[in-house]
Parts: structure tokens; C-alpha cells; sequence
């Protein structure tokens, strides 16, 4: 029994003493939602961080130096996110990558941000950077962004004047619900049904049938991509006809694959998606299912980008400091011309956010169609 | 179930108490952020477990819900903390809506039969989450609490990991030393009485159904005292953590630790917060490995682990004492034949 | 109107997926004391054992047929020599968690071994509606509904008529006297582990096309099943059926008529409300208090 005390506390010991510290390669840290309710996002975003880096290490690295890029589990609860980025932290990495979970975010941005490490993230909650931290920055739009132009698009092109707005309840699809009401709200458009739905739901005979009553002129549908699919099925079968608007969860191919003819006619805007016309897009997309034998989300290209981030801005650095990198890449433009791993041109702000060019897509024969290719805000 | 004996006479338990005090009073002083930080969730799960120990190890209850007081104790806590109050309000706020709800909670479900707690907490687990969820003008919703200040205590700030540590330590150890009091008086003793034999402590005028709804409120009551404390340590608050997988992972831990025995929490919590460090050879594989070595140990040993350190420990004693009698025998013959 | 009937069509499809899964869930409860917490990954595993199938190229039909197999061999027969044989002397509990286990590690395996993402799959229904009575009713409610009535049918008929499903039920009942008068009790207790399977990979099958194949999708599934089990009675194929049927219907109504944020709760209130005031169930015999 003592002996088995022992062997614990030395064990504990043991695991918690620092890693050895190789110098010549690029130490960076994930913590991303490998397990739990956020475990798609989290291995998307892994998947395409590890193909960025195979890529890079394949070159040489970054200036000569090869990364070491490894991925700490949160569960999906941000008490455990903490503890992993503050291992993460503790290990001193160049750059920290995650969490996913808006929620795990806020715990941990503070952290990195005392240790003076920048931390790229996923998550596309509004808030999360208006909190004044000058190392947290984004891989794609945020929804302060995204949700104007899709507010726009319907009071504009649609000419809607009543809408329903179905969305996921957590903080992905609250924070998205919160946004688009306050854009609704200044637009005069009138929210006619205002439902949440669970992540996971299987049945939405229920959601479909209550939209149907409040008789909208249009649906603002912002779900993830399985439960998109399970909605859109459930309104074509329920034959309810009116304008499906969204984000690159509504109109994604995953989307299209899963719903098959009942994605036809849906729209939205999309900032990152694997369907885009741009050939290093495409490309990426072909290196990714070869892989790993799926096609990524829009998380599996924002774990690529953040690596292609870190290795453009370390390379016009021309050295290697964390502190140096965040001052960097605000306000720093990345074009694909010179670093075609960037994908597509991309700005930082002094917010951490990034502007970047949008589409608005519509699915058609089950395929995206680009009907209006959004510029980038900044110029 | 077979349990553990009630008493045992020898000084193990102190000895490996005081070692395992040590080890974890000078072990922090080497460690960097994260150990602390991990040390301190391990000191709150434990208190957590040691409440469903209490409930289920001792009172022979099994409670689907110990996750749902750990985050109605974590609720209470950040909302009177973060209003102002200090630390200590909304530790007694903690301790008596868990002490409350679980007396309602358990009431129904023992009034009519006894496994059906296990199926009304799994069902309030769920409960309580969406209401942490759907509650915002109480709960701030998902978005959840932010900035949940750490306490002073006697002027003291915790604000550092080290000292926090040194918090969620001391109020392990004053949860240790109220249970292992507990357990020795009157009451531990009916608890006990109830698991063994329900209807012996019927007919022996034990009120049964009074002290199962003590032994499970009061095993509430600790989840909750782990939530105060959990929400400090997080600084953050929201619905994600208290889901009924909280709940599972709680009870895991003191089946694996060993349900029944005092160390049993320690032990399995230290299993389940280090798991990540354990099997980190693994990588995306470990929780796989866990569960396959959460069914094994089962298989093996429905006591858990301390069950099988105790049936080591019996063994040897028995073997030493028919070795003794062995050897008493052959010299009493050969005195004989001489 | 046309609102109502449609959403009744829907839950009561729900409902039958449930009540499936339900039964085997009631099954085993009564003749091995297993709760088993990881039902809804049972239904979760064969559409992938499918899956796994129709990727290496076998037809559609034949991939149901091994996914079918692998369900019995796998979540019948090894379930119950590896994990539940092993652990029955030890009681409930036991089991339980070890179950609770199992359905870790099944979700980890599907989602390291095979995807994290929903895969899509195919169908035995054909799409399209059909009109009754002035109602567009999809055919895949109706499908749903017709195989899950004819699953039930079939496994009362093997259950009240034939000499094994005496057995059965007397090996459920009470298996030492059924021990003394000659009943393989062992066997009956395999048969009702390999029914389940079939019954989970039925339920595979009719839901995945609609729930879409993906390693969490048995969470949701596990749960509801439990609530229909305890809902309808713990200790009877019948209120199962009742439990599985009423939770779907209930679920659709409540979500449309009372709220979305609280879709969850309905079916939870159920269950308290039924533990209340008729702790066996709506169809449930009664069972001996133990104190």
C-alpha cells in the first residue's frame, strides 16, 4: 500500500516535471476538443494543423528549424482546457493553437497573454476579441463580421421582412443568435420565431412544424453541420418552401453529402470553405482527404491556416520571439502570392480579427455556386 | 456487494495518511503552474468522490447526480462571489441548497424502492444542466461566469497557484478528517448497517430510510463544497463541465479507486485527473485505454483497486500465519518424537 | 390540424426506435440484473460495422447481413462472456459501471479508428411522401414504424408461443426454480443478449438514414431509451413498447406546444412524475420493496 503511494506520488512527480527542451526545432502547443461534445471541431482543426506541419517539416522547416507541434485534449470542458494550456504554457511554446470552445477560450486567453505567448484560435465567438488582448488572434471571421452581411443580404436581396431564426444552443449558435438579433433589430427586420435547438438533436419534426406556423418570409439557420442536414431533410419532407439562409454550416459540401437533394436551394455566406474557386483551396482539399480520407470542415482549414500564419509571419520576422510575432501580425497583410499555404490573401487588425474575402454561395445541383463573391472590408 | 471491514486495528491508514501529507505538502514546491493547477483540480475532485464514497461506499447508494452538486456548488459560489460576498457565503450557499435539494431529491426516490435514486439523480443530472443553461438572468447561460475571484482567508490572498493549492489542500483535509469522523460515529456505523443488510437494520431499529437520506444529502453536500471550490479555481464558470459525464467520470473514480474505503477517492481521482499524464505515450488513444482498464480492473476486482491491495494484504497474513503454525507444528512433533 | 397529425406520425416513428432499443434494454435487465449504460452505442456500433462494410465495396444488402452478424457476435455473445459473465457475481453496480465504460470506449474506437465527422447513410426506405388523409407523411415515418411493429410482433410471438420463449421468461422469472425443472437458463440467458443485438442492429439500421452515422449519436438514443424503459416498466417487453412510443410522442409535442430550451426536460419530468406515483411503470407488475 505504501509502496503504491510511493510509486504514485514518483509517477506524479515524473509526469509533471518539464520536458526536455530541443532547441532547434519550433515548439508548438495545441489545445483543442478532442473528446466530449466539442470532438469534431477539435479533430478537424488537429488534422489540418498536423497536415500543414508534415508539409513544412517536408520543406525544411521553418527557417531551418522543424516544428514540433503537439495536441492536448480538453474533453470539451474548460476547467481541463485550463490545465492543458497551462502545460502547455509551462513547456514555453512559440505560439500556443485553441482551444475550440468560446467558453475555453475565455478561460485560458488571459494565460497565454500573461505569459506573453500568442495564441491563434478557432472559435468565432464575437467577444472573444473585444476583451483588449493583444495575443489572441483568429483563423477566421468572427461573427461581429459575418453576421452584418448576412443580415444584409436578407433585408437587401431577399427583401424579407420577417424571419425565423433557428439556431444551436451553445455558444457557438447562441453567440451567432445574439449577434444577427441586434442586426435584425437595426435592419427593421422582424423576428417571427426565435427557436434553439440541442447539438446532437435528432428530430426536428418539431422546430420544422413551429416555423411553419409563424409563417416567415425567410430562415436564418445557424446549426452545426450534421444538424443542418437533419433540419434541411425535415423541411423538405415537411414541404415547407421559403429562402434557407446560413453559414458555411448550412451550405458546406458535409452539409450537401449528408442532405443530399434537400440542401438544393439553401444559401449562405462562407468565409472558409473547402468548395471555394480558388485553386489552392482545391488543392488543399485533395492533400487533406488524401490523408485522412474525409473532406474537412471549414475547422480542418483553420487549423491548416494557423500554421501557415505562424510560418509567414516568423519568416518576415526572420527569427523566432513570441512576444516580437503578436506585434507582428497585427496589422500585417499575408498574401497568398507569397505563401500559398495562407490559401487565400488575409489581414490582421489590431483586434486579432481578420478580413479576408467572403462568399455568398447558394447550393445547386449539389454543388456550391458562388452568387457574390464578397471583398475584403479593409481595401 | 461484499465491502471492506468496518475497522481495521493496524496503523496502515495513519502511515500512508501522514505520507501522503507529506508528499503533497513539499511535492508543489518543485512543480511549475500546471502541477499546482492539476494538484488543486485532483484536492476538489476528491472531495467530490469522497462525498459519493459517502453515499455509495458507505450508505450503499448509487447517485447519478454528484456532478449536478458540483455544479449547483460551483453556481452558488460564482454568483454570491462575483456580487460581492465573500468566499465564505458562498461556500454556506453551496452547502445548503446541496443539503436542501438533495434531501428532496432523495425523499421521493427512497420512499418507494431503493435503486430508483440512481434513476431520478441521472434524470435530475440532466435537469440541472439546462437550467445552468437556460437560466441566464441567474446564470449568465452558456456564455457562463467570468472572473471569479479566488478568496482571501484571514487576510491572506490565494490569488497564486501555490497558495490556492495550499486552499483546496487545507479544505481537503478538514473534508477528510469530518468524514473519517463520520463514518466512526453512530452514524457511519448505521450507514454501514444499511449497505451490509438493509432489512437486519430495519428489524434492529435503525430508521433506514432517514439515514440513507443523510448519507445521501450529506454526500451532496460535499459535491457542492467541491464546487465552491472548483469555480475559484477555474475562474470561470459555465454549463459544459456538469454534464451527466461529470457524473459518470465521479463515480468511476470511486469504483476504481475503491468504493468502500476511506483512500478510495483519493486514489481514483488521482487516476482520472492524471489520466491525460498517465497514458500520455497513448495520445488520442487514452481514454480508450482507461475504459478498457476501468472494465478489466472490474472484472477482476469489483472493489477497486484498494479492494485488491487489501486481498494482497489478507493473503500474506494468512499465508504468514499458517507459515507460523506450520512452523509450530513441526517443532511441537519434533519435540515430541525427541 | 395537418401540424398535429404530422408531428404525432414523427414522434410516434421516434417512438418506435425507442421502444426497440427499450426492450433490450428491459430484456436484459430481467434475466442478468444488467443496466446497461451503453445501449445507445449499441445502436450507434452496427451502422459503422455496416459502414466499414460498404466502403470495402460489399453491396448494400450484404453489408446489412455483417453488419447484422458482427452486432450478434459482438454486442451479444462477446458483451456477455467478456464483460457481463465475469462481473454478474459482483452484483449491479459492477456491471453498470463497467458498461458505462464500454460506451467510452466504443464512442473513442468509432471516432479514432473510423471518423469524427457524420457520415451519411443509406436508406432501406425510399424517400417521398405519401397523402393520408389530406396529411404529407414521409414514407420513412411510415417505414419505421411498420418494421419496428413487426420487430415487436415477431419477438412477442417468439416470447408467448414457442417453447424457448417459455423458457425465457421463466429463466427471467425466477431462474432457480426454472434451474429445477430443467430449463437451460444459462442458454436462455445468451438468447436474450443476442436478441438485444439484433434488436439494437435493427434499430441501426431504421435510424441511422435519418440520425446520420456518427461515433456521439448513441448518447441521446441511450438515454431516451432508459426513460422509455423505466416510463413504460422495467420488467416488461410490453412497457417498453408503451414507454418508447409515448417518450417520442411526448417529445415532438412538448417541443412544439411548450419549449425548445427545455425539450430535454418533458421526457425527464415524465420519468420523475411515473417514479412518483407508479414506480413500476405504467405496465410494470410491481416488484417486493426491498426494505
Amino acid at each position: 500500500m505504501r509502496t503504491l503511494m510511493i510509486a504514485s506520488a514518483l509517477a506524479l512527480g515524473a509526469a509533471l516535471a518539464s520536458q526536455a527542451f530541443a532547441a532547434d526545432t519550433i515548439k508548438l502547443r495545441d489545445v483543442a476538443e478532442l473528446s466530449g461534445g466539442g470532438a469534431t471541431v477539435g479533430t478537424n482543426f488537429k488534422n489540418g494543423a498536423d497536415l500543414a506541419v508534415e508539409e513544412i517539416n517536408a520543406k525544411g522547416g521553418i527557417l531551418g528549424h522543424k516544428i514540433d507541434l503537439t495536441h492536448a485534449d480538453t474533453q470539451s470542458v474548460p476547467g481541463i482546457a485550463r490545465a492543458q494550456v497551462q502545460k502547455a504554457l509551462d513547456e514555453k511554446p512559440y505560439v500556443l493553437l485553441g482551444p475550440g470552445y468560446s467558453g475555453s477560450v475565455k478561460v485560458v486567453a488571459s494565460l497565454a497573454a500573461k505569459a506573453e505567448i500568442p495564441e491563434i484560435i478557432g472559435g468565432e465567438a464575437a467577444e472573444l476579441t473585444q476583451m483588449g488582448n493583444p495575443y489572441l488572434f483568429r483563423t477566421s471571421f468572427g461573427q461581429q463580421s459575418t453576421m452584418p452581411k448576412v443580415a444584409r443580404y436578407i433585408h437587401d436581396d431577399l427583401k424579407a421582412k420577417t424571419v425565423a431564426v433557428i439556431w444551436v444552443n451553445n455558444d457557438f449558435g447562441k453567440g451567432g443568435r445574439d449577434t444577427i438579433l441586434k442586426e435584425f433589430a437595426k435592419l427593421g427586420v422582424k423576428v417571427v420565431a426565435d427557436q434553439s435547438t440541442e447539438a446532437g438533436q435528432a428530430d426536428f419534426a418539431a422546430d420544422v412544424a413551429k416555423m411553419k406556423e409563424a409563417k416567415p418570409d425567410a430562415a436564418f439557420i445557424y446549426l452545426n453541420e450534421e444538424e443542418s442536414a437533419r433540419i434541411l431533410k425535415e423541411i423538405k419532407k415537411q414541404g415547407l418552401k421559403l429562402p434557407l439562409i446560413g453559414e458555411t454550416t448550412l451550405v458546406g459540401q458535409k452539409v450537401i453529402d449528408l442532405a443530399g437533394d434537400a440542401a438544393e436551394g439553401a444559401m449562405g455566406h462562407v468565409g472558409l470553405t473547402t468548395d471555394a474557386p480558388v485553386p489552392a483551396i482545391q488543392k488543399f482539399r485533395d492533400a487533406f482527404k488524401a490523408k485522412y480520407n474525409y473532406v474537412p470542415d471549414h475547422n480542418g482549414i483553420k487549423g491548416y491556416l494557423a500554421i501557415y500564419v505562424i510560418k509567414a509571419v516568423t519568416e518576415k520576422m526572420g527569427k523566432i520571439d513570441s512576444k516580437l510575432f503578436a506585434k507582428t501580425l497585427h496589422g500585417m497583410t499575408i498574401k497568398a502570392a507569397d505563401e500559398p499555404g495562407i490559401l487565400m490573401d488575409v489581414t490582421y487588425d489590431e483586434h486579432g480579427d481578420i478580413d479576408r474575402q467572403g462568399f455568398l454561395v447558394e447550393v445547386k445541383n449539389g454543388k456550391q455556386v458562388v452568387k457574390q463573391i464578397l471583398p475584403k472590408l479593409g481595401k | 456487494m461484499t465491502g471492506p471491514r468496518a475497522t481495521t486495528r493496524t496503523l496502515w491508514p495513519w502511515l500512508i495518511g501522514l505520507a501522503g501529507l507529506v508528499v503533497l505538502l513539499v511535492l508543489p514546491l518543485g512543480l511549475a503552474r500546471y502541477g499546482l493547477y492539476i494538484l488543486s483540480m485532483w484536492a476538489v475532485m476528491t472531495i467530490a468522490a469522497i462525498g459519493l464514497n459517502l453515499t455509495l461506499g458507505y450508505a450503499g447508494q448509487v447517485s447519478l447526480a454528484q456532478g449536478a452538486f458540483v455544479g449547483i456548488g460551483a453556481y452558488a459560489g460564482a454568483i454570491a462571489t462575483t456580487n460581492g460576498l465573500p468566499f465564505i457565503a458562498g461556500l454556506a450557499l453551496a452547502i445548503v441548497l446541496c443539503f436542501v435539494v438533495g434531501w428532496l431529491l432523495g425523499y421521493p426516490a427512497l420512499r418507494v424502492q431503493h435503486h430508483y435514486l440512481a434513476f431520478i439523480t441521472l434524470a435530475f443530472s440532466t435537469l440541472a444542466f439546462l437550467v445552468f443553461r437556460n437560466e441566464e438572468w441567474l446564470t449568465k447561460g452558456i456564455y457562463g461566469i467570468t472572473d471569479v475571484p479566488r478568496p482571501r482567508i484571514f487576510g491572506l490572498s490565494t490569488d497564486g497557484p501555490l497558495a490556492f493549492y495550499y486552499f483546496c489542500l487545507a479544505s481537503l483535509g478538514l473534508v477528510s478528517l469530518a468524514t473519517w469522523w463520520l463514518i466512526r460515529s453512530p452514524w457511519g456505523r448505521a450507514f454501514v448497517a444499511l449497505r451490509e443488510n438493509p432489512v437486519r437494520a430495519l428489524s434492529l431499529g435503525v430508521d433506514t430510510r432517514r439515514y440513507t437520506l443523510i448519507a445521501f444529502a450529506l454526500g451532496s453536500v460535499l459535491g457542492g463544497i467541491a464546487g465552491a471550490l472548483y469555480a475559484p479555481l477555474v475562474e470561470f464558470v459555465d454549463p459544459t463541465p456538469f454534464t451527466l459525464t461529470l457524473s459518470f467520470n465521479l463515480l468511476m473514480m470511486v469504483i476504481v479507486g475503491g468504493s468502500g474505503f476511506f483512500f478510495g477517492p483519493f486514489l481514483g481521482a488521482l487516476i482520472s485527473v492524471l489520466l491525460p499524464e498517465w497514458l500520455r505515450f497513448a495520445h488520442g488513444y487514452y481514454l480508450m485505454l482507461y475504459a478498457i482498464f476501468v472494465m478489466a480492473l472490474l472484472a477482476w476486482s469489483p472493489t477497486g483497486i484498494l479492494g485488491i491491495v487489501q486481498k494482497l494484504i489478507a493473503d500474506r497474513r494468512t499465508r504468514r500465519a499458517s507459515a507460523t503454525r506450520a512452523a509450530a507444528t513441526a517443532t511441537f512433533t519434533a519435540e515430541k518424537s525427541s | 390540424m395537418a401540424n398535429l397529425l404530422n408531428l404525432l406520425i414523427s414522434g410516434l416513428a421516434t417512438g418506435a426506435i425507442y421502444a426497440l432499443v427499450a426492450i433490450g434494454f428491459t430484456l436484459l435487465w430481467q434475466t442478468s440484473q444488467t443496466i446497461n449504460f451503453a445501449q445507445g452505442e449499441f445502436v450507434m456500433m452496427p451502422a459503422f460495422f455496416i459502414l466499414a462494410a460498404l466502403h470495402a465495396g460489399v453491396p448494400f444488402w450484404l453489408s446489412i447481413i455483417f453488419g447484422v452478424l458482427i452486432s450478434l457476435l459482438l454486442l451479444g455473445l462477446v458483451f456477455k462472456k467478456a464483460l457481463v459473465d465475469p462481473m454478474l457475481k459482483h452484483g449491479v453496480l459492477p456491471i453498470a459501471i463497467a458498461t458505462m465504460a464500454l460506451s467510452i470506449g466504443m464512442k473513442e474506437s468509432v471516432k479514432e479508428f473510423f471518423t469524427a465527422e457524420a457520415e451519411p447513410f443509406p436508406s432501406l426506405i425510399p424517400a417521398g411522401n405519401v397523402n393520408i388523409f389530406g396529411v404529407e407523411v414521409s414514407l420513412q415515418s411510415i417505414g419505421v414504424l411498420v418494421l419496428a411493429i413487426v420487430a415487436v410482433t415477431a419477438l412477442n410471438l417468439l416470447l408467448n408461443r414457442t417453447s424457448v420463449g417459455h423458457q425465457m421468461q421463466a429463466a427471467a422469472q425466477n431462474p432457480t426454480v426454472a434451474r429445477i425443472i430443467g430449463v437451460p437458463v444459462e442458454r436462455m440467458i445468451l438468447y436474450t443478449f443476442l436478441i438485444n443485438a439484433g434488436l439494437v442492429a435493427l434499430a441501426s439500421v431504421l435510424i441511422t438514414p435519418i440520425y446520420l452515422a456518427k461515433f456521439s449519436s448513441g448518447e441521446v438514443l441511450g438515454l431516451a431509451a432508459f426513460i422509455a424503459a423505466i416510463v413504460g416498466g422495467f420488467n416488461q417487453v410490453r412497457g417498453a413498447i408503451v414507454g418508447g412510443l409515448l417518450l417520442g410522442v411526448i417529445d415532438n409535442l412538448g417541443a412544439a406546444y411548450i419549449s425548445t430550451q427545455y425539450r430535454g426536460a418533458i421526457p425527464l419530468f415524465l420519468l420523475i412524475v411515473v417514479i412518483l406515483f407508479r414506480p413500476q411503470g405504467l405496465l410494470g407488475r410491481a416488484e417486493e420493496r426491498t426494505v
